[in-house]
């Protein structure tokens, strides 16, 4: 009955150990590419069916896996079944990818693109500051193209559309009148030109695409 | 089973006695068949729902009976898909998934609303994590009712949209038939997973003449079959010049139905085969390539060969860190190439330098064709079978110890054909099965992989046996902490006369963590110890199955022999050392070729 051998052989020290290794997002060491693994800001956009519970599905996706997400936004399109979803993102390319292939997966997605950094974003801010000063705070919403939506003596309320960085900026000058409140908006953003902000359908997008961002240069996103 | 689904067929004597008509016996048989191949048209969302099981093949549905799902269920009542009654809802998913598993069709579960549903959830969360093909039906309160906390309310959809493949809250009697049709192929279709459609009972209580759509799954639902031809080159290329070549078959080559394609490729080109734990069973671990499982408590050899490969095919796995171990030291110098039907598992957690996406055969086909010469590897064969006699999985009987649990394992596997299913529950018991049990066939393998489930095994002994074929064998292998968990099921074995032989390994101990706290918590049994376990070969008389109770080796050949022989469902109470542990191991996060082969070395 009793069997004399058994889960023998060298210990660990003495084993063969392999000579290369991986980073933590499983890429074989190499500098070359471990290079381009900073994290990168980046706009995905995606058409969904205009149904309930889309939204919560997006957003549960992207908290359950701890994507890193700056800004979501959805509204109608032209076509009234569709609505599109616009995602900013900061992530390293492998998490950009996956955050694409995870929203594909989802049953009521249409299909995913990350946009080009030349798109055209925008996102919109209302802004309501003290209006102590009221020369000096319209010259200063003059200078962003602030239109106002509301003032009475105390305040004065400003609506302000632009890149994310055009309305950090009058943020920041409008600080020094003092800001009782803000409200923002997410980045939307559409393709230029005539390229196409869908990405291609499931039944266009025959080939593997599954890694084609893997390959692609980085670029750095530089919104206008 | 047949019979048994043909004993619920609806009686239609009594109708046939006024017919007039009707004088002989075959005019009757006639009549029947002609009644049976034009089903009365629908009534209501609820018949439109039983309709699309029908029409999508359902056999069986397990379940548990409850307020919101009651029309359903009255629609069931003329149906001829056999409802197996569960004790509990979690047993209901258990043997659904298992079913699916088994079959490779959808497994159907039922629930009502609320604490129905609620219940299902670790069956769904299971099947999600395993890709098992699965249906639940939740019943709802009344739309109008809905979103006020009413009774046995819960936000299903909202609670099971992180474990399901895809769900719908079903709101249109015209559509709720097509609803389950769509989640029926959703179920199946690409990368298998488990769907649920949410029924409130007044979408299933309103009238329809609506028939259901056949399964068809939604348009924006797309999965690619044939990988990209010019990546198949490449890898194809690279796996002509590997000089120490791995395939690496995951559970997706069983769900894929690709076993046989990997087996020939792997045989023809002579490359050494490891299969992850849901792989178990998709390359015979009796042939000489077969290095068996890899991963935590893989075997050494395969944990040998996988760190120091130069070349992994992988088919059908996501890289789960049970396999892996530490991602750092994850084969580290191989270059990956990653067969899978779901992009999003490509690069997830292994960067694939050849991305392959597509159906395991035909991929794996593909492959097959594109490589020309097989790589020269033979002196990494050499050493793969040298590992295999280093570090091979035998364990010792010292006559002065209590039973050996890895004993049991194979005295069980000797006993039974090479088609016997086993099911298991989740910890040390669930490692020795994986083990000891020489695995030769696919969707002979049931168990709780990526969820790690405890009391997974006794419902899904149930599923399993209801989808396996008559003469198949199916033997649970289960734990003492598992069994408890669920073992009210086995009242529906007994119910059902379903032929089930469980063994529990009984230590009396979570045996699992209590091995980790011996690792790593300084031996401090925190919440481990289980010495008030019952006798479980009484209580299973007491369910009116068979008990046997197993104390010494001799006991085991002929106990095992009874219990397989026994026509119905048998308990064995095997008392196994309590001191046993599973071995190898690498700890977590640990270097695969690290593992260690006793306590000391961890």
């Amino acid at each position: 009955m009793t069997r004399e051998r058994g889960l023998e052989g060298p210990p660990p020290e003495e084993r063969e150990t392999p000579a290369g290794r991986r980073n933590t997002q499983g890429i074989r060491i190499d500098p070359e590419v471990e290079a381009t693994h900073e994290p990168r800001r980046t706009v995905i956009s995606a058409l969904v069916e205009h149904e309930p519970g889309v939204l919560s599905d997006v957003s549960g996706l992207f908290s359950r896996r701890q994507f890193n997400i700056e800004s979501l936004t959805v509204g109608p399109t032209e076509d009234e079944s569709r609505a599109r979803i616009t995602l900013v993102v900061e992530e390293p390319d492998p998490g950009i990818e996956q955050i694409k292939k995870q929203l594909r997966k989802l049953i009521p997605v249409v299909s995913v693109r990350e946009l080009e950094p030349d798109a055209m974003r925008r996102e919109l801010a209302l802004i309501k500051v003290e209006s102590d000063r009221p020369d000096q705070v319209a010259a200063v919403a003059s200078m962003y193209d602030a239109k106002t939506v509301d003032s009475c003596p105390a305040t004065a309320t400003f609506e302000i559309t632009g890149a994310r960085q055009k309305i950090d900026a009058a943020i920041e000058t409008f600080e020094q009148f003092g800001i009782r409140e803000i409200s923002r908006t997410g980045t939307t953003a559409l393709a230029r030109g005539t390229d196409e902000t869908t990405g291609p359908s499931p039944a266009e997008a025959t080939e593997s695409t599954a890694d084609e961002a893997n390959h692609e240069p980085y670029q750095p996103a530089d919104d206008d | 089973m047949s019979e048994r689904a043909a004993s619920v067929t609806p009686d239609e004597t009594d109708e046939q006695d006024d017919d007039q008509h009707a004088t002989t016996e075959t005019e009757l048989e006639s009549e029947r068949e002609a009644a049976d191949s034009k089903p009365a048209p629908v009534t209501t969302g609820a018949e439109a729902v039983v309709r699309a099981l029908e029409n999508a093949g359902v056999e069986y549905a397990f379940g548990v009976q409850g307020g919101a799902i009651m029309p359903v269920y009255d629609a069931l009542f003329d149906s001829d898909i056999y409802h197996v009654t569960m004790a509990h809802e979690q047993g209901a998913s258990h043997a659904a998934d298992a079913y699916g598993i088994v079959s490779g069709e959808p497994g159907v579960c039922l629930a009502t609303s609320g604490p129905g549903a609620t219940n299902l959830v670790t069956g769904i969360a299971d099947a999600d994590m395993d890709s098992d093909p699965m249906v639940a039906l939740t019943g709802q309160v009344p739309t109008a009712f809905v979103g006020n906390d009413a009774f046995q309310e819960t936000d299903t959809t909202g609670v099971t949209a992180p474990v399901t493949k895809d769900n719908t809250f079903s709101t249109d009697p015209d559509r709720v038939g097509t609803d389950v049709s769509e989640a029926f192929a959703l179920a199946r279709e690409g990368r298998p997973g488990p769907t649920l459609v949410d029924l409130p009972k007044d979408v299933t209580k309103s009238e329809t003449e609506r028939e259901p759509d056949g399964p068809a799954v939604p348009e924006t639902y797309h999965v690619q079959e044939r990988a990209d031809p010019e990546i198949v080159a490449a890898a194809a290329e690279r796996i002509e010049n590997a000089s120490r070549p791995v395939m690496l078959l995951g559970g997706g080559v069983i769900k894929g139905e690709a076993s046989d394609v990997c087996r020939e490729f792997a045989i023809d080109h002579e490359i050494p085969v490891i299969t992850t734990m849901p792989g178990l069973g998709a390359f015979p671990e009796d042939h000489e390539l077969s290095l068996e499982m890899a991963g935590m408590h893989g075997t050494g050899y395969a944990n040998m060969a996988i760190s120091l490969t130069d070349t992994l095919i992988a088919v059908g796995t996501r890289f789960d860190d049970r396999l892996t171990g530490g991602i750092e030291t994850f084969a580290p110098d191989a270059e990956v190439i990653h067969v899978d039907i779901d992009p999003a598992e490509i690069s997830k957690n292994i960067h694939a330098d050849y991305p392959l996406v597509g159906d395991a055969g035909t991929v794996v086909s593909q492959l097959a064709e594109a490589v020309t010469e097989s790589p020269r590897a033979t002196k990494w064969r050499a050493q793969c079978q040298q590992w295999k006699s280093d570090y091979s999985m035998a364990y010792q009987t010292p006559d002065d110890a209590p039973v050996q649990p890895e004993f049991v394992v194979e005295a069980l596997d000797e006993a039974t054909s090479d088609q016997a299913i086993v099911t298991t529950g989740v910890g040390q018991h669930q490692m020795w099965a994986c083990q000891y049990w020489t695995f030769t066939e696919p969707r002979t393998w049931v168990s709780s992989h990526g969820l790690g489930t405890m009391g997974y095994g006794l419902p899904a002994a149930i599923g399993a046996r209801l989808a396996a074929d008559d003469d198949q064998e199916v033997v649970c292998i289960d734990g003492d902490g598992s069994f408890l968990m669920t073992l009210q099921e086995l009242s529906v074995a007994v119910r059902e006369n379903l032929d089930i032989t469980v063994a529990v390994l009984n230590n009396e101990y979570i045996g699992m963590v209590r091995q980790w706290q011996d690792a790593f918590f300084e031996g401090r049994h925190a919440a481990s110890d289980y010495h008030w376990m019952p006798e479980f070969d009484k209580l299973a008389e007491a369910f009116g199955a068979q008990g046997f109770r197993i104390d010494e080796y001799d006991e085991v050949p002929d106990t095992i022999e009874e219990a397989l022989a026994y026509d119905g469902p048998s308990v064995i109470d095997v008392h196994i050392d309590p001191a046993a542990n599973v071995y190898p191991m690498v700890p977590s996060g640990g270097d695969n070729n690290l593992f260690a082969l006793t306590e000391d070395q961890l």
